[in-house]
């Protein structure tokens, strides 16, 4: 896309007020200004950073502010962010880290809670201006104020659930206030964020406008005119006692269909906190730190904090490239071809889908538009602006013209082999080739190709829009420059870049084959699917094995078993006769309707009886795919086990509250988990034998 | 000069799945994917569009934008009728011939099936009175005065294809000439067949080499002009109504042309430019010309342009190696030929010494036409200079024409030469 001069002017500045004089004092995060009419602007701008986070410095500096305020109150005082992408994402969350359990962590929270109490005291008019992101403490900071005021592209919420958490800044008290409190804990249980015209609908903010009507906005609300709607009546009835306790009790059984009490706590404790006291603010405002604090220093929480800081590091990898990728050229129009395809014009690039003929691509179009109808839900000029990005392109026209080039063909050397000397013909001197194999070695590749500098592995995990990761697979030829334009490009794109070194099966499906493999083992000696995903589900894996099976396809799921077999030194278990016959009978899982399960509406048939969960079922699984981390480790597939941690529960969803295989595996204890393996090695042989890496994990 | 077009859609009764300007994305994005040219280099665009979607008024500007071209790039939108697309590339001619630009992109595009259903005026007028009816009772009275001929709707397309000063129908229009003419019910159905088993065998040939693929939001592929039907037969054909005049009239469904959606581009370029970007070139536009007639036989115009165009340029018919006449009508194409080999025709309307002659049917339309693949009108026109260039470049051929009868009496040529 072009950039004309014109677009760039007709960009709105940030209203900051006008005729303002700065006010005495010098703050390293804050600017204060004043109107002659005696409004004061807080101007928030976090020094050395890009985003507005209320780390321990800012929140003390704005403790001295408050007293000045008090001190010499001015008329009105509005509050708003300099920074481009929002107002506050939130608390500094790396200083969530150095607290434990108990005490001192709940004094923290509590002197947090006094200063956000005395911003709400505050005599004059208080007033968010909002834009772009006000979550987590940001919306719990806006929520002390008398208006918020919101512009069309703020996104407002509270995601502490996210980590394991719930607001602890007091909103959990004032939000079950502000909106109707079945609304406003929606939010909280879920962490979702909502947009501006819904937030003005719930009532969390007063007006939605642009920059250009904001002076106007304030003004009204400092002269007390501008008009709010708030469903007080509703609010007090749901507050209230008997009506209160239903609406939890409901809530409760909602939310235990979705997770389970003893792996994410948080929600269940949010909804006890708002039960129990949620009739009266200044309860719930004075019981909230303990509750807080309590959550704070539980594993889940310290496990889904190291997840958030993964997922960083991630999205770091990609920060420095300066690649100027726009187009990207997808062959291949399948499941894979066609999602990173959609995915791609979803992000803003030109993307162009090729296939041999106008009937494969068009299934992958269909998916596109569901996924642009579903992005971009309060807005069909952004999901037509993705549809018209989107080309389909049965010629290669677009391989000419394309920055990025990603195979997606079938697992068939011979096929790729035939794409790579199309696209070499035709493709720009600056462009890079990607494949998105899964299966094969990327030295096996490029061995026919004229510039293997510029050929990369790029591998994505189904279904592209839900799954994070993709796997960035180097060679012994590959430039550099195209590794991290590419890890770039994969954090442009929205997904975490994770460095992998070519080699079978590369981190994420090697290390998921064998307990898929040993799944089939337990299947054969008679243990039902049910145990065998009720077991798996315990330890918390998103979705047992045997529905994984499914979902992935038996098809491929023998394919990949297959060629690591081939390709590996590792002693893998066997597939069982009968799994090769259900492929070639053609029940291969969920896309045919017929597996390991049978699936009515997509939705498989489980015996609800046979979901016994058995702890041993679980370490036979598990086990299995620790120790191929470990080996992967050892083989330096990935370069350290944070990666591999990030890997596993980024493209798998390996239970997130236990911080990935390999922190789970130090949390056990790496002896005991090579006990279990040396026990498990004497029952059933050599694929349990601990791998050597082991012993230089131990800490 | 490059240029494609989208496979054209038959309308059934319903929306089909694309408007105006998204029939036009779906043709200019692959036609730009092949060209050496950076989004901010057309000095314009200029898109020929006849029945404008509600939501997309100026089609020209909004396609700019939504190709992707540089916000820079002014787009604009022309209507002459069934000529549209020819008049687009015709502005675009005149602009670099006039040294005003080097780079334009012109074009047509048509969604005929997404015409407006309007309100009768005693509906309007009723809707009026109820926005202005301030009281309860005034409100009441209004709905007592609702009928059920308030809502019968009036379709925009029928009303479109009247024309308005002689209040005849386009297809009327064709009656009166296959009787000036003496064009028979058997020779316009006979016209119709071979332009289904022209369109097909381009089809299976391959020799429509600027259709691109189109996929819309519901997962339907199109990948062919899908209103041919290549087992048509004359018999199947005489069985039809009359479609205008009934019983007795000649002009059917099946020997008109088909209500179709559709788009087409192509890219009009000085020298300048050409060697500037490296541009292949598709042929050149040598001259144009338009002309006007009595609405009541607008099928004629193509005579008229054409004629004066080729006496200009001092040709005869044995000069034009192929042509592409818009087929609006079977026994309009007929008569068009009928009158250019009709002494007195020639001598009184076209100021001539004698009959010109006519173009042969194995020169005229070689790959099928509006009866075979439908004529969204504003579209035809660009379809029909872009597909002569392809026949001539096929054939080795080196001048053509493309021209269009236009509904309000007009007609419009364009000579083309292949580079």
């Amino acid at each position: 896309m072009t950039m004309h001069t014109t677009t760039k002017f007709a960009q709105e500045q940030l209203e900051t007020g006008s005729d303002t004089v700065p006010v005495a004092g010098k703050w390293r995060h804050w600017k204060r200004r004043r109107d002659p009419g005696g409004v004061e602007w807080l101007l928030f701008d976090k020094a050395d950073a890009s985003t507005n986070t209320l780390s321990a410095d800012v929140m003390a500096e704005l403790d001295q502010i408050l007293q000045n305020i008090e001190a010499e109150p001015p008329r009105a005082l509005v509050i708003r962010s300099l920074k481009k992408n929002g107002f506050i994402a939130g608390a500094e969350i790396s200083e969530f880290t150095g607290y434990g359990e108990g005490e001192d962590t709940e004094d923290v929270v509590r002197r947090g809670h006094s200063l956000f109490n005395r911003l709400e005291g505050l005599k004059c008019t208080t007033i968010a201006l909002i834009h772009g992101f006000c979550l987590g403490g940001g919306l719990e900071l806006a929520l002390c104020c008398d208006y918020r005021i919101a512009r069309s592209d703020s996104q407002l919420g509270l995601p502490e659930v996210l980590l394991g958490l719930h607001p602890g800044l007091g909103g959990t008290a004032r939000l079950t206030r502000l909106i109707p409190p079945v609304d406003a804990m929606t939010m909280m249980l879920t962490g979702r964020a909502q947009r501006s015209k819904k937030a003005k609908a719930l009532g969390l903010v007063d007006y939605v406008g642009e920059e250009r009507l904001f002076a106007a906005a304030v003004g009204a609300a400092v002269e007390g005119k501008l008009k709010t709607r708030r469903a007080g009546k509703k609010i007090s009835l749901m507050n209230w006692g008997p009506v209160r306790r239903f609406l939890a009790g409901k809530m409760e059984q909602k939310t235990a269909l979705k997770v389970r009490k003893d792996h994410y706590p948080a929600p269940f404790k949010l909804i006890d906190l708002w039960c129990k006291y949620g009739g009266s603010k200044s309860q719930m405002l004075e019981k909230e730190p303990a509750y807080f604090a309590g959550l704070l220093g539980s594993d889940t929480a310290k496990n889904l904090i190291r997840v958030f800081f993964l997922r960083d590091r991630l999205k770091g990898l990609g920060k420095d490239s300066k690649a100027a990728i726009s187009h990207v050229h997808v062959i291949g129009a399948g499941t894979m071809g066609g999602d990173i395809a959609a995915w791609c014009a979803f992000k803003g690039f030109e993307v162009t889908l090729q296939d041999r003929e106008a009937k494969y691509i068009a299934p992958a179009m269909k998916r596109a538009e569901k996924l642009f109808r579903q992005k971009f839900r309060d807005n069909g000029r952004l999901a037509k602006a993705a549809w018209d990005r989107l080309v389909p392109d049965i010629k290669g026209n677009g391989i000419a013209q394309a920055d990025l080039i990603i195979e997606a063909v079938p697992e068939d050397l011979k096929i790729k082999h035939a794409v790579f000397s199309d696209v070499e013909a035709r493709m720009k001197d600056s462009a890079i080739l990607a494949t998105n194999t899964s299966s094969i070695l990327l030295e096996h590749m490029r061995d026919d190709l004229k510039r293997p500098d510029r050929f990369v592995g790029l591998h994505f995990f189904n279904p592209v829009p839900k799954m994070m990761l993709v796997e960035v697979i180097e060679h012994d030829t590959l430039d550099p420059a195209v590794m991290a334009a590419m890890m770039g490009f994969s954090a442009k794109i929205d997904r975490l870049p994770l460095p992998v070194k070519s080699a079978p099966g590369f981190l994420v499906n090697r290390a998921l084959m064998p307990y898929l493999m040993e799944t089939m083992v337990l299947l054969d000696e008679g243990v039902a699917p049910e145990a065998i995903d009720a077991s798996a589900e315990a330890f918390g894996m998103p979705m047992g094995p045997v529905e994984l099976a499914d979902q992935v396809g038996l098809d491929v799921a023998l394919h990949v078993a297959g060629v690591l077999k081939r390709d590996l030194e590792q002693d893998l278990p066997d597939m069982p006769g009968w799994f090769a016959k259900k492929v070639e009978d053609g029940h291969l899982g969920r896309k045919t309707g017929q597996g390991l399960y049978s699936y009515e509406n997509g939705k498989p048939v489980k015996n609800k009886e046979q979901s016994k969960v058995d702890p041993a079922i679980a370490d036979r699984l598990i086990l299995p795919l620790l120790n191929t981390c470990a080996a992967c480790l050892r083989e330096e597939i990935v370069s350290d086990a944070d990666l591999v941690d990030a890997g596993m529960i980024f493209a798998t969803g390996f239970a997130p509250f236990r911080g990935g295989p390999m922190n789970y595996a130090q949390t056990r204890g790496i002896d005991d988990v090579v006990d279990a393996l040396k026990s498990l090695e004497e029952k059933h042989g050599g694929r349990f034998t601990p791998d050597a890496g082991w012993a230089g994990l131990k800490r | 000069m490059d240029g494609a077009r989208t496979p054209f859609i038959k309308a059934r009764g319903r929306p089909g799945p694309f408007t105006p300007v998204d029939l036009a994305v779906q043709a200019g994005r692959p036609l730009l994917l092949r060209q050496p040219i950076p989004p901010n280099a057309f000095d314009d665009v200029i898109l020929g569009c006849v029945n404008v979607h509600p939501d997309e008024v100026n089609p020209g500007r909004v396609a700019v934008l939504r190709l992707g071209l540089d916000t820079g790039t002014s787009g604009w939108t022309v209507q002459r009728n069934c000529a549209s697309g020819m008049q687009s590339i015709d502005s675009a001619f005149r602009a670099i011939q006039g040294g005003h630009a080097d780079l334009i992109l012109a074009g047509g595009t048509e969604a005929l099936s997404h015409s407006p259903i309007l309100f009768r005026p005693i509906m309007v007028d009723w809707l009026a009175d109820w926005n202005s009816a301030k009281t309860l009772g005034a409100k009441a009275k209004l709905v007592a005065r609702l009928r059920p001929g308030h809502f019968s709707p009036s379709f925009g397309l029928l009303r479109g294809l009247t024309d308005p000063v002689v209040e005849l129908n386009m297809g009327q229009t064709a009656e009166v000439l296959a009787h000036q003419f003496g064009i028979s019910r058997l020779a316009a159905d006979e016209y119709a067949v071979e332009s289904h088993k022209r369109l097909a065998a381009a089809h299976a040939n391959g020799h429509l080499e600027e259709l691109e693929i189109m996929i819309a939001r519901d997962g339907r592929a199109y990948d062919h002009d899908d209103g041919v039907r290549p087992d048509n037969s004359v018999e199947q054909l005489a069985k039809l109504r009359p479609a205008f005049e009934p019983p007795f009239g000649k002009v059917t469904a099946g020997n008109s042309s088909q209500i179709t959606d559709g788009a087409s581009w192509v890219i009009v370029a000085s020298e300048k430019a050409i060697k500037k970007y490296g541009l292949k070139v598709l042929g050149r536009i040598i001259d144009s010309q338009w002309a006007s007639l009595d609405p009541k036989i607008m099928g004629l115009g193509p005579v008229l342009s054409s004629t004066a165009m080729m006496v200009r340029n001092d040709l005869d018919m044995t000069d034009i190696d192929y042509w592409e006449i818009n087929e609006a009508f079977g026994a309009q194409i007929l008569s068009c030929l009928a009158a250019w080999r009709d002494e007195d025709f020639c001598k009184s309307i076209l100021g001539l010494d004698g009959a010109f002659g006519a173009p042969s049917q194995d020169r005229l339309n070689v790959d099928g036409g509006a009866i075979s693949l439908g004529h969204p009108v504003g579209t035809s026109g660009t379809r029909i200079v872009l597909h002569l260039l392809h026949v001539l470049r096929r054939n080795d051929a080196k001048r053509g024409v493309a021209t269009a009868c236009i509904g309000g009496g007009m007609g419009g040529s364009m000579l083309l030469e292949t580079a």
